[in-house]
């Protein structure tokens, strides 16, 4: 068994060596020794097992299969699985480690195999000054010319076409339609997804009709997708092109089949999870997460008030605020609706009669009122919250459906000594560790299945407009989502 | 769990660089920081679980077990016993690689530990440069005279 280790320093930061070596089927884009390199079918370039077919620039070709690889150590292996150069056994492992005294690289390239008798020493040079030592130097002058990574990642990366529904002005909605796109490549820190679905929320409404100005026309609406990452800018590091991931925040955009995203605020989904699953219910679920746990910390034994139980939102509240331990009242319009938030975990449902919401919640509770009150109807809602509401009690306003509350009196807050939150949720969720505090618990309720997503409709893409009439009419039980048309007649 | 890493390039060879820093007693001979050290219970300075009592020149006193050396790898372990830094659960590894490129050496000083969370970041920047990388740094002028 021969041993071969060539070892260097690179005048770079590790990040920008390692983006050039991870790539492990684009080792021709720099090693003066490859010509050609093409993946067997259906591996990715990082998926471990994938088999490179080099074509070298001397004419010999070699199959080479990556055995392991780590983003947290700057390392791979690979063996080589056919060889017109008689190497045998030949096992390899490239490892980098940052230098913090200088801000640069040590890079080993260490090999084991063994050669026919005779050859040994002239297959050792081959490999280590033929294969190492011209590829430390190749990468070298690479980062010297600072064309590292940028140009690489952007010289692969095409634009790419696709749809994506489309304001022009603010209105109804009658003014969405799907129009054609091209996403140029990510940048530097982003990344491009193939978007498989997407959630309809109301605070795409919102934006469609002016109330938020979270979209500025011309532009596309849509706060969460799912899809698969399809090409990375320079600089990501734990996202990689084929992994399924998704997002719930601005800015908006999701309406589409392909989109670009800062790599910061995407997060890859488990596996219990299905895509349409998610798309329903990040939005949702992060919201419901921040509003039990973080803007109240709601503690068993409390009654809680939640509108539109049947709704996307108000179920998985009801859901999980009973797992909490709550006593959780549901405040609705119609029996079908009843009997959903009953399934959903309320104890008790409200509906319009001859007596007011707070006097129903009142007779419900023996006098006492809600301790917590998540209401999300506004106007019309309101002022019947502030008098639902047990003395100290929170009074948690996360919408308008209904419209604007307007202005009020905080006075009127004393004959409950109430208190009142008008939580956003851009502010729970605005760093990559407030987004994944948040979906690791949310991701945990999903699968104990305590938390169910009920996909109540699903609409092509092209008929976002449709979402929205159905949404804005209360038609709607369950979440709503959106899927790219070219899917949607694949699955025929 | 707080963590160091720390990393420079020595201009030796890795066989120069390990025979000055494997003595796990020789602190004194290549920091300007260590006044005297001592192996306990007269046990050799390369016996695993051996333990260091040293003392530095302001005066604090330090007690650390080996738990890992390794010639074949150029690197060793160590855990603190004993410190006046504040710290828990402290593992410092040292390890040399070759760099064929010149016969040169590549050296990480590294080390994980808990301490109260308002002293970690004071904490980090002492070991990573006055500790580690000053001792990296005394030890290329050691090696260079």
């Amino acid at each position: 068994m021969i041993t071969v280790q060539r070892s260097t320093v690179i005048d770079a930061p590790i990040n920008e060596v390692w983006e050039l070596l991870r790539d492990f089927n684009g080792h021709d884009s720099w090693h003066p020794a490859v010509a050609s390199s093409v993946l067997d079918n259906e591996k990715r370039t990082d998926q471990i097992g994938a088999i490179r077919n080099f074509q070298l620039t001397s004419g010999e070709r070699l199959r080479e299969q990556l055995l392991s690889m780590s983003d947290k150590e700057h390392s791979f292996r690979y063996a080589i699985v056919e060889s017109e150069i008689p190497l045998k056994n030949y096992v390899a492992e490239v490892s980098l480690k940052p230098i913090t005294d200088g801000n640069a690289t040590y890079w080993s390239w260490l090999s084991k195999f063994e050669t026919p008798r005779g050859q040994e020493e002239e297959l050792a040079d081959l490999v280590a000054e033929g294969v190492y030592e011209n590829g430390f130097e190749a990468i070298r002058s690479r980062v010297k010319n600072g064309t590292s990574g940028l140009s690489i990642a952007l010289s692969d990366q095409d634009p790419l076409d696709g749809v994506a529904v489309t304001i022009d002005r603010y209105g109804g909605p009658e003014e969405l339609y799907l129009a054609p796109v091209v996403i140029e490549a990510p940048a530097a820190g982003e990344v491009r997804i193939r978007q498989t679905a997407i959630g309809v929320n109301f605070i795409d409404v919102y934006c469609r009709s002016g109330y938020f100005d979270l979209l500025e026309p011309p532009g596309v609406p849509g706060m969460e997708a799912v899809g698969v990452i399809e090409s990375v800018g320079v600089g990501v590091r734990y996202l990689s092109p084929g992994q399924r991931v998704g997002y719930a925040c601005p800015p908006v955009g999701a309406y589409a089949s392909i989109r670009t995203m800062k790599a910061d605020l995407v997060f890859p989904l488990p596996d219990h999870l299905d895509d349409e699953t998610a798309a329903a219910g990040l939005l949702k679920g992060m919201s419901a997460e921040f509003l039990l746990h973080r803007v109240h910390a709601l503690k068993r034994g409390e009654i809680v008030l939640v509108y539109a139980p049947a709704g996307g939102m108000g179920r998985i509240l009801c859901q999980w605020a009973s797992h909490l331990g709550a006593t959780v009242i549901g405040a609705t319009s119609s029996e079908e609706k009843a009997r959903i938030a009953r399934a959903a975990g309320a104890h008790h449902v409200i509906l319009p009669g001859s007596v007011s919401l707070e006097e129903q919640v009142r007779d419900l509770t023996k006098g006492h009122g809600a301790d917590v009150i998540y209401d999300a109807v506004g106007k019309d809602s309101f002022s019947h919250s502030v008098a639902a509401l047990a003395n100290c009690g929170h009074l948690i306003s996360f919408g308008q459906a209904s419209g604007d509350i307007g202005s009020f009196d905080i006075g009127s807050l004393a004959s409950r000594s109430a208190t009142v939150s008008r939580p956003n949720f851009g502010h729970f969720t605005d760093t990559p560790e407030k987004v994944r505090a948040i979906t690791d618990r949310l991701f945990s309720v999903l699968e104990k299945r305590i938390v169910s997503i009920e996909i109540g409709q699903t609409f092509p893409l092209s008929k976002a407009s449709e979402a929205h009439r159905q949404l804005e009419s209360r038609l709607t039980t369950g979440s709503s989502i959106l899927i790219p048309d070219e899917l949607v007649k694949g699955r025929k | 769990m707080a963590q160091v890493y720390v990393s420079s390039i020595l201009s030796s060879s890795v066989e120069k660089v390990w025979a000055v820093i494997r003595d796990f007693n020789g602190l004194p001979n290549w920091t300007d920081f260590v006044a005297e050290s001592r192996i306990e219970q007269d046990r050799p300075a390369d016996q695993i679980g051996c333990v260091r009592a040293f003392r530095l020149k302001d005066g604090g006193f330090i007690r650390e077990r080996l738990l890992a050396l390794s010639d074949y790898d150029y690197s060793f372990s160590y855990s603190i016993l004993e410190s006046p830094m504040g710290v828990e659960n402290y593992i410092a590894t040292v390890k040399l690689l070759p760099i064929t490129d010149g016969n040169r050496s590549f050296m990480e000083w590294t080390a994980e530990f808990d301490c109260a969370p308002e002293r970690e970041n004071e904490l980090v920047t002492h070991i990573g440069e006055n500790v580690f990388l000053g001792g990296i740094n005394n030890l290329k002028d050691r090696l260079n005279t």
